[in-house]
């Protein structure tokens, strides 16, 4: 029960931004009305799939220089678990983007862009599994891995900030920060941002402790 | 602008002050407790496991 500490804390941590993101105050603004609270609910996923995928990064640069077999099993994990984030982040996106923008998928740059993003991850995936020999796969994919953080960053959150998106924060769209005279916003949103980050680390230790079940498993077979 | 958004824009406060809402967020509660939950018995048996 020590160590788990963290757990329950991201556990707590989202049941409290589930209650004050329903019943907080927020800023009644045109077009957005009650919308506005999916921010507590749809960026979180997004800020779990971030972590995930540098934690993926950190440690495949970490296999780089150590060769060792856990090293690269955290990097798949962690992006196994930051696909399921990302892809959530996108059905919510596009359930309220159709609501609010008219349309499920306007062509928004910052869209567009986590939708290439997710499909260069997905390439991740198939890529490790075409390579058969497994040094050759954790080597060839840990270098992949490098090249795909840096564009993912550059086309989720550089290029849209860049052009007209309608994502806030792009293209001189205001954030929900200049609206939020209070901080009443951010004290919840935060909340949900470290809860769901917390949830999602934990999703990602469970599957890497199967996973080397699974290798242990197989080594004895 | 402003004047306008604090006053036209309709919000759902006639269902808060109803006291529905709390239902909802009730039951959003219980899902995600419940995932929770589930969560540490997969801990669990994963501990056990690796023993």
């Amino acid at each position: 029960m020590k160590k788990s500490w963290w757990k329950i804390l991201g556990l707590l941590l989202v049941a409290a931004s589930i209650v004050a993101g329903f019943l907080g105050p927020v800023p009644a603004l045109f077009l957005l009305h009650e919308t506005i609270r999916n921010v507590y609910f749809h960026v979180p996923m997004w800020s779990v799939m971030f972590t995930l995928y540098l934690i993926s990064v950190i440690y495949s640069i970490r296999y780089l220089n150590s060769a060792r077999v856990n090293d690269d099993l955290i990097a798949v994990e962690a992006v196994n678990t930051g696909i399921v984030f990302c892809i959530i982040g996108l059905v919510t996106g596009m359930q309220w983007a159709n609501i609010t923008w008219g349309d499920p998928w306007p062509n928004d740059p910052k869209t567009n862009g986590s939708a290439i993003a997710t499909l260069m991850y997905l390439a991740y995936l198939v890529l490790r599994n075409a390579l058969e020999e497994e040094q050759k796969r954790a080597k060839i994919s840990a270098i992949y891995n490098i090249f795909a953080f840096p564009i993912m960053i550059v086309l989720m959150y550089i290029m849209p900030k860049m052009t007209d998106s309608l994502h806030p924060g792009s293209g001189g769209n205001s954030t929900f920060g200049d609206l939020d005279m209070d901080n009443q916003m951010r004290l919840v949103f935060y909340t949900a941002v470290i809860g769901w980050i917390l949830l999602g680390i934990w999703i990602c230790t469970l599957r890497y402790r199967v996973r080397l079940l699974e290798n242990k498993r197989n080594l004895i077979d | 602008m402003t004047v306008f958004a604090q006053n036209n824009i309709e919000m759902a406060t006639g269902l808060r002050s109803s006291g529905k809402i709390y239902v909802v967020v009730l039951v959003v509660l219980t899902i995600f407790v419940v995932l929770g939950i589930f969560l540490f018995m997969l801990d669990r048996r994963i501990k056990k496991l690796e023993k």
